[in-house]
């Protein structure tokens, strides 16, 4: 596939990003404005509420990533406008003032001093209004280079090291040198194969902060571990698929960065890179927790190798589901969005399942719903620290 | 009809890529770095995405897949056997 003069669909930000969605999102920043959310969401046509459990007495590192999280989640260029609802309306007010950096349109609300019923109906109006300017924007034709793409694998079996993670690797191989940004990320489950990621970064300095993110996750796992992990890292899932240990796991998982891509830098949790290349992001390797993270730094499309049918979708980032397992292709077939599984029988070559999962990219860009966006499949999940004060 | 495939030459494991392996059934497999096809015996009944070792392997053996250590063998395991979590466990945590 000569991808040199590629373009793709999508709406010009403000701020000069590219999304491929145009959502109105109602942000609530606690759970206790969930229910406020959800009202303005069936009130207003066309809203998405991302209802979440967090966001009360955290403090310190794990505040910063909620408020991280929060913001970068509005500010990602798949939406177009958002309305932020908290308890407490100064807080409500950080996370929209955050996001009103990017130029969006934004508005927040406070519940207290106000009820539900008055928020709600603050709230409804300015997502009227919102959803209704939302709706005359346009996509414009735009360089397959303003596309950025995150991967993270997910119910994975032995299909997948040999069949969709390197497909995801030809791809990332494809579009690496046309500048695009990509990020991989699932830190103990580099374990095992963590040398051949590290000999991958581009520069020591980028190596050593590797290193360091790698270790330091490490020690978590040993400060905590009560067994070999074997009940849950590899899954059950996974074990039933076939995969055996953690580096069995991990040296499949390392398949999705390809054979060619240097790794440019490294991004702690929800932190949006700074130019394009490929990207390490310390994360945890539960799926709906790292393409949450992914979503918050700015990816506007999501790979998702699949073996055993992992079905997570996000609310903002359209995740592709690809899958070499023929069982799963047969069995789920509503939740594949790219079958790969000809290149365990050699009818189909890497490079074709490649260029089958970047032909699905394009389309997916240009506005084609994926399986998980179908079935409202909208898994929003924030990464906590520790726990809350 | 490939049966399963093997990452590299040097692995000690190749993966059953297709439903329904009996033990005593012979599996035509494909090396899929060198491109090359190899015949092996199924030990034991073996589930689509399972192991089984092309190699005969003691206890405190390294497993080779991807040409890169994934665990250590904890009961022998003879060639076109299920290689699994009964007989292969991480070196790590």
């Amino acid at each position: 596939m000569d991808l040199s003069k590629a373009t793709f669909w999508g709406f010009k930000r403000e701020n000069g990003r590219i999304g491929v969605r145009n959502h109105v999102l109602i942000l609530p920043v606690d759970d206790l404005s969930n229910a406020a959310s959800l009202a303005v969401e069936t009130a207003i046509k066309g809203t998405l509420a991302i209802p979440h459990p967090y966001g009360r007495l955290q403090f310190g590192a794990d505040l910063d990533l909620h408020f991280r999280t929060l913001i970068g989640t509005g500010a990602n260029p798949n939406v177009a406008a958002v309305v932020v609802i908290c308890i407490e309306e100064q807080w409500a007010k950080k996370v929209a003032d955050g996001i009103a950096a990017t130029g969006k349109p934004v508005a927040y609300f406070g519940i207290e001093q106000h009820g539900d019923h008055d928020t709600i109906m603050r709230a409804s109006k300015k997502a009227k209004e919102f959803v209704q300017w939302a709706s005359e924007l346009r996509r414009e034709e735009r360089p397959l280079k303003d596309l950025w793409i995150s991967t993270k694998c997910g119910e994975s079996d032995t299909t997948s090291g040999c069949g969709a993670n390197p497909t995801v690797g030809n791809a990332f191989d494809k579009l690496y040198p046309l500048g695009n940004t990509l990020v991989f990320g699932e830190t103990t489950e580099l374990t095992g194969g963590e040398h051949l990621v590290a000999a991958r970064c581009r520069t020591d300095e980028v190596r050593k902060k590797f290193q360091f993110m790698f270790d330091r996750y490490q020690a978590v796992v040993e400060a905590h571990k009560t067994s070999d992990l074997s009940d849950s890292q590899p899954t059950k899932g996974n074990i039933e698929g076939g995969l055996t240990t953690i580096e069995e796991k991990a040296l499949g998982n390392i398949q999705k960065i390809g054979r060619e891509c240097l790794i440019d830098g490294v991004l702690d949790k929800a932190e949006e890179p700074t130019g394009p290349g490929l990207w390490f992001m310390d994360s945890s390797s539960a799926a709906a927790e790292m393409v949450t993270l992914c979503a918050a730094a700015g990816f506007t499309v999501h790979f998702f190798p699949t073996g055993q049918g992992n079905v997570i979708g996000n609310p903002i980032l359209p995740v592709i589901k690809l899958c070499a397992n023929p069982r799963t292709v047969r069995t789920m077939s509503e939740h594949i969005d790219v079958d790969v599984s000809g290149l365990l029988r050699k009818e189909m070559s890497p490079d074709q399942a490649g260029d089958a999962l970047l032909e699905c990219m394009f389309r997916t860009a240009n506005g084609r719903l994926t399986a998980a966006e179908a079935l409202g499949h909208r898994e929003f999940v924030l990464t906590r620290l520790y726990e809350s004060a | 009809m490939i049966h399963f495939v093997v990452h590299d030459e040097n692995d000690s494991v190749g993966v059953v890529v297709v439903e329904g392996v009996k033990a005593g059934a012979t599996l035509t497999g494909w090396i899929m770095d060198q491109d090359r096809e190899i015949t092996f015996k199924a030990a034991n009944d073996i589930p689509i995405g399972h192991k089984l070792a092309i190699k005969a392997l003691a206890k405190g053996d390294t497993v080779i897949k991807y040409g890169t250590d994934i665990g250590k063998v904890v009961a022998a395991i003879g060639v076109g056997e299920h290689a699994h979590v009964h007989n292969i466990k991480t070196k790590r945590w």
